[in-house]
């Protein structure tokens, strides 16, 4: 049976039934789901075995899964259109197997897989779904998405980007260019030529625009868009002395920022297409790093309005800021998972930062990482894996790592140079 | 800390016979910035950014997360508005900066709060403000690169820079 040929079509009806193999994350203690992946068949073996290999390293790095070693398959290549032995695959140790295929057609690539449960003997997920020949490694990560969703009932992750800081040159006088990659570190490409050194790179919703900060004397400093379509960047306009930390709304119309005046930083939104800015918080206090609730109802922000700078919500449209954090030190970057049920944040305390999380009321705070610098978390786009950067010191520069929301799996993003400043694009597909 | 005092007026002394032949030098060859003079140089002629930089002092220092000003940060602030007021044939930017002990925006924020410090002090001291501008540079633009306090006092700072 051939699957079907409409793009991201799913085969199996309903979700997956109770009876079939299901993680189910809700803490620290977890076993990884081992699960198989042969190469996907293709009449072009080598980019079969390219692809299978880049859902091997998704799925691994996710740490919700433990790859079965390949040569234990029973066999290498999947067969997406036949039922597997499920008693040679269950001899393996694997709970689950993906059969995959994918071939090129004119400047298209289509695939398709089938995830099946190796105990149950039954089809968990099948897809089929297509990309431009350009960008085929989408297909593996669209594929990795299938499995974990079917997997976990929650959406993927794998089929996004990340923009971020690429950093070189001695720390004293470091080159910041706006880059963007694969959330696995591929596909690399520098969006600015690093004359004037860039910080705080945020994706539109739409993926179309780049809003970052410039960093180069007086006059030129600020916000800048850049366009995707045409690689320009654009001054977004003078607004005070300085503006910086720019976040996108989540419906994409609205800029909101931090404008400083004399002393003061406070907060500002501008409707994308209008001139003037209107203000969200008054005050002789920093008020920074803004971060929309995933309904764009409210914002939550960083201000040290009580001394040290804490976590604080407000509506959107301003007014009402109540403080969240409480704990000892100071926290900063607090940024709003696109579930809505977390908000993940930088601490300072004891000489060390920390990556955490706690819920949007301040409650049931997590402390994920720590060491002698760490900032900026990034939520991947389905709430369940941060980015951040960790920053060794010295004339050593910053590197990219990810883990999960439970602060396991943290591993290295592989990046050309030092790096900075990730922020998660949404799911592609 | 008492031994080394007469070494110090010993070498002002120097310093100021070597202005005079300083001073003969750039009638001939006009230079500015640091640097263009050759080593052994002393504080520069008169009304030189040579001179600003050596016996007036460019930067204030801050204490951790603060951007009050210390007396010795007021002491260089007061000397910098006498000898801009002698001057007033420069500009000045005020570069606010902070150590690498907190987060790049917060740091941004920062910064500007130290720069508007010694601006607001300058413009006490008669500096009018149309001749100043600030910039904050946060924590990107460090001059001591190390893991403790040695540098990170070094670049929680303020510096004046000269322009035309």
């Amino acid at each position: 049976m051939r699957l079907g040929l409409s793009g991201a079509a799913v085969l199996a009806a309903g979700g997956p039934a109770s009876a079939l193999v299901q993680i189910t994350v809700t803490g620290g203690n977890f076993t990884p789901l081992p699960i198989a992946v042969p190469d996907f068949a293709s009449s072009d073996p080598t980019f079969g075995a390219e692809v299978a290999q880049i859902v091997r390293n998704n799925l691994t790095r996710s740490g919700l899964f433990r790859l079965v070693e390949p040569s234990s398959y029973p066999q290498q290549v999947g067969a997406p259109n036949a039922t597997p032995e499920f008693a040679s695959w269950r001899g393996t140790g694997a709970d689950a197997v993906v059969m995959g295929e994918a071939d090129r057609a004119g400047g298209q690539i289509q695939s398709s897989l089938r995830l099946w449960d190796t105990t149950a003997g039954e089809q968990v997920t099948g897809k089929s779904y297509g990309t431009d020949a350009n960008s085929w490694r989408r297909i593996a990560h669209i594929a990795s998405d299938a499995i974990y969703s079917g997997l976990t009932g929650e959406d993927g992750y794998f089929d996004s980007r990340v923009v971020y800081i690429a950093e070189s040159g001695p720390k004293a006088n470091r080159i910041k260019r706006v880059a963007v990659m694969d959330q696995d570190g591929a596909n690399n490409s520098y969006l600015t030529d690093g004359r004037m050194p860039a910080i705080t790179p945020r994706l539109s919703p739409d993926g179309q625009t780049i809003a970052y900060m410039t960093l180069d004397g007086p006059n030129s400093s600020g916000i800048y868009l850049l366009n995707m379509g045409s690689g320009q960047s654009q001054a977004l306009g003078r607004f005070g002395q300085m503006s910086f930390a720019p976040r996108f709304s989540p419906d994409g119309r609205r800029l909101v920022f931090s404008v400083t005046q004399g002393a003061a930083t406070n907060l500002y939104a501008l409707d994308l297409g209008a001139s003037q800015p209107f203000a969200l918080t008054s005050g002789a206090a920093i008020d920074t790093s803004p971060s929309y609730s995933p309904d764009g109802s409210r914002i939550v922000f960083e201000s040290d309005r009580g001394g040290r700078p804490q976590i604080y919500v407000m509506a959107a449209n301003g007014g009402g800021a109540e403080r969240i954090s409480f704990g000892d030190g100071s926290y900063s970057t607090p940024v709003w998972s696109p579930k809505g049920d977390l908000i993940a944040f930088t601490r300072m305390s004891g000489g060390q930062f920390s990556i955490g999380t706690m819920q949007p009321d301040g409650s049931g705070e997590r402390i994920l990482a720590t060491s002698y610098h760490a900032e900026g978390p990034t939520w991947a786009p389905n709430g369940r894996v941060l980015m951040f950067f960790r920053d060794p010191g010295g004339n050593d520069g910053p590197r990219l790592y990810a883990m999960d929301i439970w602060g396991r799996n943290e591993s290295q993003v592989p990046t050309e140079g030092f790096a900075s400043d990730p922020a998660w694009s949404p799911l592609l597909s | 800390m008492g031994s080394t005092m007469p070494l110090l007026r010993l070498g002002k002394g120097f310093l100021m016979v070597f202005l005079l032949v300083a001073v003969a030098a750039c009638a001939r060859t006009p230079t500015t910035g640091v640097g263009n003079l050759g080593p052994g140089e002393g504080g520069g002629s008169p009304g030189s950014q040579q001179e600003f930089l050596v016996s007036v002092g460019d930067r204030v220092f801050f204490e951790t997360d603060s951007s009050v000003l210390t007396s010795d940060a007021q002491a260089t602030l007061d000397a910098q508005s006498q000898w801009l007021q002698r001057y007033a044939q420069y500009r000045i930017v005020i570069e606010g900066h902070a150590d690498e002990r907190g987060t790049r925006e917060y740091n941004i924020a920062l910064g500007a709060r130290r720069a508007s410090a010694v601006v607001n002090y300058l413009a006490s001291r008669g500096i009018p403000s149309d001749r100043i501008s600030t910039v904050s540079y946060g924590k990107e633009r460090p001059v001591a690169v190390c893991n403790d306090i040695s540098c990170w006092s070094q670049n929680r700072r303020a510096v004046t820079v000269l322009t035309n």
